[in-house]
């Protein structure tokens, strides 16, 4: 009886729960619970590895970064020896994966645009041989491709005496990919400065005239004078500075090829592959990205009476853009990250020339903690940067 | 209508379809002429080699090079060898029974009348006898260590093996990264984003070099568990995103739906919110899917005896040195097939959401 009367009154009193029934007290306990088990998980694989490491006499510290490397790096960018520290090599490593990574990207982006589009070509021929690309190289593996321009350049290519011609002045051979450069004139950095400032005055010229055309609905051709802001400078300063373009054309000797620049068979084939391969996930972002702008949207602007470049510029491409950009940097940091198999073909990249240190001096947990926090300071901070874009286009959504 | 006038209308509908796709702007009829081009001079050359003067039976490859076309008797010679590779040769009908067994499931798993528990019977069943026909040591089939479990089968084993074990942690990692609670959450995202911002290579390479470091010296764990642990413990961060994406698609009424119900959380998810966020998830985890299928391949450079690395084999015997175009395209064919077919279900399941939606 006296406990009916406890429940019927129990909402005047303050109610009191059981501390195991609070979801406060419950969740500590629960995450204490885990983090426990993680720190135990981790404190038997330390403990292992310190008795493994004991045992098999193996050294530890970081120690070795500063002892000779005594090997030699077939690919730099950075100038090496085998004199040098273990530590620089690991950079040299680290700077040809950026290498690789920048120059794939780049092209990957280029030509995954094309492809992109030409998936969209109203040419039945274009689209369809766009989509063939797109599925011969996404359904395949990756390293396999690899092998295949690795061994192409490898087994296949001629000697230099008979490379491959594909552009004037591009040949391709068994020693590499050799190609004209243009030869540096202290001319070029004013050039590349007016073209900077072209482009910084064009820049506020276009948000000028954003805000002009919002308040007034009088639109400035403002890509026009924007482009002509950025070209126009840089070509006057050029000739002004007498034009001096020349380029360093290889030429075929009796010994190979003497000028312009060239680079290894492994290089070629890692970067060809990577750029082959982006391209047709970037194709299909671009694709999708394009298309995912709804046709009420093209139809609005037509009604409109915007013209077809206005459509695309004012309409069409800030969507496509930001439904593409996400998707797009992710395909970045897969690139990066697939630049790693450069192990397989012999490339000197970040892992590889890891990987020679690890086998050297059988440092395997040092050796990977780096190798993990080099791939680490790439990718995290790039993704980050993404989110944050994401969270910025997503603002200007409703 | 006779003969002469279909055939004229034939040719009317072809033009028109030819004027509408190919020449509908002079652009575009530059560039169709520019590809016609390039066919006939990169194509048919091609076609000379792989069908017209190709070779599918000769002795070796200085036999094949004297057609000067395809050595596809290199692949008719060594088929058994590229895909079980050093698997004993009396008992490569185990293998191959095992591929089957896999075809049969994986079309299975796509057949919609079956999901749920008879699905999950068929795998448990299907999984125990590829056990059984893998290592033998019953039923009087000879015993066969995971060392010469090469080829397809190999692939196979890592890639379905890897994609079912990784689902349960998988879930577990989503779930905790949207908890409310900050330990759990922080351990998910750090491990989800560790995981995602590394090669897998450079994992692979941790699991083969540097796992047995972190074992207790008296446990051995053969190089094929240790890749397939590294694949489970990879592969799981990738689909526990997509998983989370599948998770943030829910409307919130359906999460409070079920609080009013008065079901707790684990009930919540399990009844409510996991069936609806996983079916929007099944073409992005086909996807992953595929990933994970290609990424089997890496194993060859940490010396497995996979699909690839039996091709290099065959290519550098001495009777067929050189034929690697031919064995780099069985083993194209091979992974083209699969990944293919698995692409097409993704956007056939696409749009069957996409109608059930609208």
């Amino acid at each position: 009886m006296a406990q009916t009367a406890e429940r019927f009154f129990a909402h005047d009193a303050p109610r009191r729960t059981a501390p195991w029934r609070s979801e406060r007290v419950r969740s500590v306990v629960f995450q204490l619970a885990i983090v426990a088990i993680v720190v135990a998980i981790f404190a038997f694989f330390a403990s292992n590895a310190a008795e493994n490491v004991h045992r098999q006499g193996i050294a530890s510290g970081f120690g070795f970064l500063q002892r000779e490397a005594a090997f030699e790096i077939g690919n730099k960018v950075v100038p090496f020896n085998p004199a040098n520290s273990y530590g620089w090599a690991l950079l040299v490593g680290f700077v040809n994966t950026l290498t690789v990574s920048a120059v794939g990207i780049v092209f990957a982006t280029l030509l995954g645009f094309v492809v992109g589009l030409a998936r969209l070509s109203t040419n039945w021929l274009v689209s369809r041989l766009a989509l063939s690309y797109v599925e011969a190289f996404r359904n395949t593996p990756l390293i396999l491709q690899l092998f295949v321009w690795w061994d192409v350049l490898r087994i296949s290519a001629p000697p230099d005496r008979e490379a491959w011609q594909p552009l004037p002045g591009v040949f391709i051979s068994l020693r590499g990919v050799t190609f004209p450069a243009p030869i540096y004139h202290p001319i070029y950095l004013w050039v590349a400065i007016a073209a900077l400032l072209g482009l910084i005055a064009a820049i506020a010229l276009g948000a000028w005239a954003r805000r002009h055309r919002e308040r007034t609905g009088r639109g400035l051709p403002s890509i026009w004078i924007g482009l002509g802001l950025v070209v126009i400078p840089p070509v006057i300063v050029f000739l002004a500075g007498g034009a001096p373009l020349s380029f360093d054309v290889p030429q075929l000797l009796r010994f190979g090829f003497r000028g312009g620049e060239s680079v290894t068979p492994e290089f070629a084939a890692l970067v060809f592959g990577l750029v082959v391969f982006a391209a047709a996930y970037i194709g299909e972002i671009v694709r999708s990205g394009i298309q995912a702008v709804s046709r009420g949207q093209i139809e609005a602007s037509r009604a409109l009476g915007l013209s077809r470049g206005q459509m695309l510029r004012l309409i069409v491409i800030p969507q496509a853009i930001r439904i593409i950009v996400p998707p797009l940097t992710s395909e970045y940091l897969n690139l990066i990250k697939n630049s790693s198999l450069a192990v397989a073909i012999g490339f000197t990249d970040f892992l590889s020339v890891g990987n020679t240190i690890m086998n050297q001096t059988g440092q395997v947990l040092e050796g990977f903690t780096l190798i993990a926090v080099g791939y680490l300071l790439i990718n995290i901070p790039t993704s980050q940067l993404m989110n944050l874009y994401n969270r910025y286009m997503a603002l200007v959504e409703r | 209508m006779n003969g002469a006038a279909t055939q004229a209308l034939g040719f009317q509908r072809g033009y028109r379809w030819a004027r509408a796709n190919l020449f509908n702007s002079w652009f575009n009829a530059l560039l169709t002429v520019a590809i016609v081009l390039a066919c006939v001079r990169i194509a048919l050359p091609a076609l000379d080699w792989a069908v017209v003067r190709a070779s599918l039976n000769a002795p070796n490859i200085a036999a094949c090079h004297e057609r000067g076309g395809a050595c596809w008797a290199f692949i008719v010679d060594w088929y058994r060898f590229l895909l079980f590779g050093r698997f004993p040769y009396e008992e490569q009908w185990r293998p191959g029974v095992v591929i089957v067994i896999f075809l049969a499931l994986l079309l299975a798993t796509c057949d919609r009348r079956l999901m749920g528990r008879p699905l999950a019977a068929l795998w448990i069943i299907g999984l125990a006898a590829v056990g059984v026909l893998m290592w033998g040591g019953v039923f009087g089939l000879p015993y066969v260590e995971t060392d010469l479990w090469n080829g397809l089968p190999l692939t196979l084993i890592l890639a379905v093996g890897s994609i079912a074990f990784s689902f349960p942690l998988a879930l577990l990692l989503a779930l905790g990264r949207r908890s409310s609670m900050p330990a759990v959450r922080g351990l998910c995202v750090l491990y989800i984003e560790v995981v995602r911002g590394l090669p897998f290579i450079v994992v692979l390479f941790m699991g083969v070099q540097m796992l047995p470091l972190f074992l207790p010296p008296n446990v051995f764990i053969s190089k094929l568990w240790r890749a397939e642990v590294v694949f489970i413990l990879f592969i799981a961060a990738y689909v526990a995103e997509v998983v989370r994406g599948g998770l943030q698609a829910i409307p919130r009424g359906q999460f409070e739906a079920a609080d009013a119900l008065g079901l707790g959380y684990w009930r919540q998810m399990r009844l409510v919110v996991l069936p609806q966020a996983l079916a929007i998830s099944i073409p992005p985890l086909v996807g992953t899917f595929i990933g994970a299928f290609k990424d089997t391949a890496l194993v060859t450079i940490v010396g497995f005896f996979d699909l690839l690395q039996d091709a290099s084999t065959g290519m550098n015997d001495p009777t067929w040195r050189g034929a690697y175009v031919e064995a780099y395209a069985f083993v194209a064919l091979i992974y083209f097939v699969f990944c293919y077919f698995m692409s097409r279900y993704s956007r056939y399941i696409e749009t069957r959401l996409g109608k059930g939606r609208r």
